[in-house]
């Protein structure tokens, strides 16, 4: 089990508080796309993704992207059951879905420099600590079922 | 990974609007490496690592230059790099993941002090150019 002090889990809570779930969620999967090209493997079927535009204008990507986001909300209400809470979504990943864990690192390391973009000097070094440690636990539970 | 013209662009673009800043960036890096990673602390156990830590400064500096002078000969990072290359490989010997590491809260430095600028094809051009650096500095480990 992780051990999440006081001080980190409002970090935490308190950034999480303050994030536009859509604009947040959009940007994130936009940027993931963008810069790690070969991630579009997954989306086939979203349409265009010719282009950083196209990207950034294509609906699904941001239907998708705030599904994500809110998804990862669920860790941030249950931070201290993180591998319970995503345990059925990490078989997902698995057998339905086949995503490379490597995966959710990279959305995990591209949602801090998103948060870091948008909360500025109130993203300190401490609080990139307790979210760095987030989306590590993250991606260590989604990719814990895989078989 | 190579990088295209537009890329070369997007990163001269990037250290022309630092301007000056970029050691006091640099020296931001390195402290929210140490902080959000405390294993790459292990590299400097001869530091006072504390905030605003004079060593980390003149660290940060280090770095900023040698990203700077990378910059400056985008064609030939290799040629750019090679003596600090040497160095990695003969002394220093950090383990090359720790790049990865530097790379990622470079980026998150930029994303705070200058989010407008780092768009999403910016964002990608720098994260390639970091890796290139990177990879340069590893590249005569064995």
């Amino acid at each position: 089990m992780v051990h999440w002090t006081a001080e980190e889990k409002q970090l935490i809570t308190s950034v999480w508080g303050k994030v536009n779930m859509e604009e947040c969620g959009a940007e994130a999967l936009a940027r993931l796309l963008i810069v790690y090209p070969w991630t579009q493997r997954f989306f086939d079927n979203f349409g265009n993704l010719s282009s950083p535009t196209a990207i950034i204008g294509n609906p699904k990507v941001r239907a998708h992207g705030r599904k994500v986001l809110t998804s990862f909300g669920e860790a941030v209400k249950n931070l201290d059951n993180i591998k319970a809470t995503f345990s059925k979504l990490s078989e997902l990943h698995c057998e339905k879905l086949h995503v490379d864990p490597e995966n959710f690192r990279l959305l995990g390391d591209i949602l801090i420099i998103v948060l870091a973009s948008h909360f500025a000097r109130d993203f300190t070094p401490a609080c990139q600590f307790a979210w760095q440690k987030l989306v590590s636990v993250v991606a260590h539970a989604l990719a814990r079922k895989y078989h | 990974m190579v990088l295209s013209a537009s890329d070369k662009t997007n990163v001269k673009g990037v250290f022309s609007k630092i301007g000056g800043h970029a050691e006091e960036y640099g020296a931001e890096t390195l402290e929210r490496m140490f902080a959000a990673y405390p294993q790459t602390k292990t590299y400097f156990p001869h530091f006072d690592l504390s905030h605003g830590s004079a060593q980390i400064k003149a660290h940060g500096k280090k770095v900023a230059a040698a990203l700077v002078e990378a910059v400056n000969h985008i064609d030939d990072i290799a040629g750019a790099l090679s003596k600090l290359s040497d160095l990695h490989a003969q002394k220093l010997r950090v383990d090359p993941v720790n790049f990865k590491l530097l790379g990622h809260c470079f980026l998150v430095v930029m994303a705070i002090h200058h989010p407008s600028v780092l768009t999403p094809e910016v964002h990608a051009s720098l994260d390639k150019f970091l890796c290139a650096v990177g990879s340069v500095l590893t590249a005569k480990y064995r």
